[in-house]
């Protein structure tokens, strides 16, 4: 089996000249690109593979049977028609034995086809694909965010939020399309080849879907339960995949990247990850200036807030209010003891609000980052309130 | 049977009847339902077809070019909406509505202000529907649902006015739609012409009869459930949060009681059809009736226990999988008797390809394609590669509108004649045909290949190796709509005018329905016939 990989070349075709392509692809007049993937993309896993087969196997098995019973009615349309002088028979159903043969045939065909030539290594891949706890060696928490992806390593204490690293500018088609387009992300996630990786699965919030497709599994990640696949790369590589399931706005916007690297360079990445992590929780405890609140605030922003209330904080209302000019934002920070006041900006930025996309942010930022991003909303946008939130009062709060 | 006070009216006996307007808001007369309920049908075609155009040409390219992603994910959702609940359920309810009558040898359905009822419920449906499109110009609320079709809670929980919009559509459909079967049920039990049992009783009339037992079944359940999402939304309930120990797969599994067999719902009335419009033009009887009768009861039954296919990528434990996979696996088998049957029509007959014929014999090639690649589709870990994917896109459209729209459309070209009296343009209907055909797949075939290589469907926006099954995908998607446009100018010329129908219209024609004049009398059967042989 050839498998056509896409050769992703960067590109920025203009309008027109991609109508043209599409018309004289249409009139069949350049069909020899070699930018078409006919069937999967070569799978790393080994359900990927059996997946790969079944469904090889699976077509050939549809095609056979669609060519023969066509062949049976094309030739009927040939032969049996009117103007070639054919007198119509009067005959409404099987007569006798050998008819009654003749008709049953194709069924017993069916029913093989269907539990036994499709049906039986449908089971043993079925069973495979649910089989995650035997001899797991690892897991990995996949949750599911609107719009990005939170992933843990239990077994390490990693956590790390993974989004689109895409530019805007090559969405809206002011910039020339990178070669990853859209299945590109800031924090890839890191896994160590040959392993069988335990992948459990949640959400904070709707229901998203965890796809990558070279290694054959899918799985949704539903919001208040656990769910669980589990995958063994079997190739170094990088696998890209997106989430599947319709979430929102940025549904298009979420994709999965995954790095699969030898055991050694897997311990050296969960190493520098952990330093990585214990700096940021240093940030925590030190005093910020507002100056370095507000830099850091507006990266911050840029990255998780922009996607639904604007670079600008003007919102998209009603779904997305704006910030600038918000009672909420421009209303009093924290209690005069120091304590969370309901449904005021910290309130809404660390816990979120219940039956909107607006999340609680405080299961996915530091600390730093969330009184980088308070403090930045509260003096940007002519918002002046001129106060500031320090990480240690976040991490107090917590 | 009381069927006889009717005839009091005498021959055209519509005197009393208001002209104008009010003809046709007060009007009980199983025609006048069924043409309204038809043109209603094919104005919400075009109104769902130019929706899913503007996406097809927001998919055209990649980058995000006309459209924010959340318009878009409107588009896509009220285009299924629309489609299916629109279009396609007022297509197969007209047709109940003309033909029944006419095939069984009644005078008119058995509840005529029901009737009348069940369709005036549809345009505030549909205006319910897209008001919220209309709302969002004025600044009131963010724009029509969001979800998809399928309303998946909580992202529906989640959503903006339009997700009320869509579910108070729903119970008005579906109020209407239940209304509609409650009829067809009792005019095929209670009125069908002596002589004509219910195994004799024409294929189309089975096909609805099934139908509209699974309606009545089914979308008492979708109503439920998307009363308990209007319930979680507002009146703070928990059905689908599970901080309040509900369950968000609960309403897969309500969604998709009813979802699943909404299919059957559509195409049943197709495929009571075909067997109809193979035996007329091979000139010859159709081939197993009785066959065909059980393979739709079958299917019904069927149709109604697997409807977990459609999520087993939801996390089900290994053995509703596997139970699922099998049930669905198994409705091949009534689904072949069905194909062996068409095909056994034509067998040895004496065939011509006019209209009706082209759309019947690419209906049964194309909805062949919709039917194997749902049989791979059962299969639960390929079903992980192709579910959520333009695979299954391909797959639903290829049953939906090779099985579902262009089965209408044979059914149209077929009963045309007899509904107006004259003969369509043959020239432009084979036109019509060959264009739809050739861009239907232009557009979709495309599609699977996008699927196979990794597109997720409801994206706004691709990553580069997808471009061009797009570009190609968009360009038929345009030939594919605008050739609609012949479609409703030939009915438009046809109405209006053209050469004489006979009574039997086609040579081959057998049945009650051929031998009242084109087009029929007011009522219908006056005198009931009688069935020997």
């Amino acid at each position: 089996m050839t498998i056509l990989n896409p050769s992703r070349r960067p590109r920025s075709a203009s309008f027109l000249s991609r109508l043209a392509l599409g018309a004289g692809l249409a009139l069949g007049a350049a069909s020899a690109l070699a930018d078409y993937t006919w069937n999967f993309p070569k799978p790393v896993t080994p359900i990927g593979r059996d997946t790969l087969s079944m469904h090889n196997q699976f077509m050939v098995v549809i095609t056979v049977l669609f060519v023969v019973v066509f062949a049976i009615m094309l030739y009927s349309m040939i032969r049996h028609r009117k103007s070639v002088g054919a007198r119509p028979a009067g005959f409404s159903g099987p007569t006798g034995m050998l008819q009654w043969f003749w008709v049953l045939v194709p069924f017993a065909i069916l029913l093989f086809i269907d539990f036994v030539l499709m049906g039986i290594p449908a089971f043993h891949a079925v069973i495979e694909m649910e089989d995650t706890r035997t001899k797991a060696d690892m897991v990995l928490k996949v949750t599911g965010l609107q719009w990005k992806w939170k992933y843990e390593y239990p077994d390490s204490g990693i956590s790390f939020v993974s989004t689109l690293s895409t530019p805007r500018e090559q969405i809206e088609g002011k910039a020339a399309k990178g070669e990853n387009y859209l299945l590109e992300v800031d924090n890839e996630v890191v896994l160590p080849v040959g392993r069988k990786v335990r992948i459990l699965l949640t959400s904070t919030d709707v229901i998203h879907t965890w796809w990558v497709p070279q290694f054959g599994v899918k799985r949704d990640a539903i919001p208040g339960f656990l769910r669980e696949t589990w995958v063994r790369i079997e190739e170094p590589g990088v696998y890209r995949g997106q989430c599947a399931e319709l979430c929102g706005k940025d549904h298009g916007f979420m994709p999965v990247v995954v790095r699969a690297v030898p055991e050694p360079e897997y311990a050296a990445w969960v190493a520098g990850k952990k330093a990585e992590m214990a700096a940021a929780a240093a940030g925590s405890d030190k005093a910020w200036s507002k100056d370095e609140l507000m830099t850091a605030g507006k990266a911050a922003y840029d990255k998780n807030c922009a996607a639904c209330h604007q670079p600008e904080g003007q919102g998209i209302p009603p779904a997305f209010p704006a910030l600038a000019g918000s009672k909420i934002v421009t209303g009093p920070l924290l209690s005069p003891e120091g304590r969370l006041i309901p449904d005021s900006h910290v309130d809404r930025v660390l816990n979120g609000k219940a039956g909107t996309a607006m999340q609680a942010f405080k299961a996915t930022l530091s600390d730093a980052d969330l009184a980088a991003i308070i403090t930045y909303e509260r003096n940007a946008f002519g918002n002046h309130k001129g106060d500031m939130i320090q990480p240690a009062q976040i991490k107090a709060l917590r | 049977m009381n069927t006889a006070t009717h005839t009091l009216d005498g021959p055209g006996g519509h005197t009393h009847q208001p002209g104008g307007l009010l003809r046709w808001l007060t009007t009980t007369n199983h025609k006048d339902i069924g043409t309204m309920y038809l043109s209603f049908s094919l104005l919400m075609f075009f109104v769902g077809g130019a929706m899913i155009l503007a996406v097809r040409a927001e998919l055209f390219q990649p980058g995000l070019q006309l459209m924010r992603p959340e318009f878009f994910n409107q588009l896509i959702g009220v285009h299924a909406l629309v489609m299916i609940f629109a279009a396609l359920m007022p297509a197969a309810t007209g047709f109940a509505n003309w033909m029944i009558p006419l095939m069984i040898g009644a005078p008119d359905m058995a509840l005529p202000r029901l009737n009348n009822w069940g369709f005036w419920l549809l345009p505030p449906a549909a205006i319910l529907l897209t008001l919220p499109f209309v709302l969002a110009l004025f600044g009131i609320g963010d724009g029509a649902v969001a979800t998809g079709w399928t309303l998946y809670a909580p992202l529906s929980v989640q959503g903006g006015i339009g997700v009320d919009f869509a579910i108070f559509a729903i119970h008005i459909l579906g109020i209407s739609s239940i209304m509609g079967s409650i009829n067809i049920i009792a005019t095929l039990l209670n009125m069908r012409a002596p002589g004509m049992t219910l195994m004799r009783m024409p294929l189309f009339c089975w096909g609805w009869l099934v139908t509209a037992v699974l309606l009545i079944i089914t979308l008492p359940v979708l109503a439920g459930g998307v009363t308990m999402l209007l319930t979680d939304r507002h009146f703070g309930t928990h059905f689908f949060d599970a901080a309040g120990g509900g369950d968000p797969i609960l309403f897969q599994h309500l969604f998709w009681f009813f979802g699943h067999p909404e299919v059957y719902i559509l195409l049943l009335p197709v495929w009571g059809l075909m067997p109809h419009v193979l035996s007329t033009f091979s000139r010859k009887p159709i081939y197993g009736h009785t066959g065909q009768v059980w393979s739709f009861v079958a299917i019904g039954v069927l149709g109604l226990v697997v409807w977990g296919h459609h999520f087993m990528t939801a996390g089900l434990p290994v053995p509703a999988l596997l139970y699922f996979m099998y049930s669905t696996m198994s409705i091949s088998l009534p689904l072949a008797v069905l194909f062996f049957c068409w095909i056994a029509t034509m067998w040895r007959g004496a065939m011509s390809f006019e209209t009706p014929m082209l759309f019947a014999v690419g209906f049964i090639v194309l909805f062949g394609i919709a039917g194997l690649t749902g049989l791979v589709l059962a299969d639960v870990a390929a079903d992980a590669q192709y579910h959520h994917s333009y695979f299954v896109v391909a797959h639903f459209h290829y049953a939906l509108f090779a099985g579902g729209i262009m089965g209408v459309m044979t059914g149209v070209y077929y009963w045309l004649p007899k509904w107006t009296g004259h003969m369509y343009s043959e020239k432009l209907g084979k036109l019509h045909f060959w264009l739809t055909v050739i861009s239907f797949n232009l557009t979709f075939m495309p599609q699977f290949f996008l699927g196979l290589a990794g597109m997720p469907r409801r994206i706004p926006d691709y990553a580069l190796q997808f471009a061009e099954f797009n570009a190609i995908s968009t360009v038929g998607s345009f030939v594919l709509g605008l050739s609609q446009l012949l479609f409703a100018y030939n009915i438009w010329r046809c109405i209006k005018g053209g050469e004489k129908a006979s009574n039997g219209v086609w040579e081959g024609t057998r049945g009650l329905e051929w031998e009242l004049s084109s087009p029929p009398p007011h009522h219908s059967w006056e005198t009931q016939p009688v069935i020997k042989d």
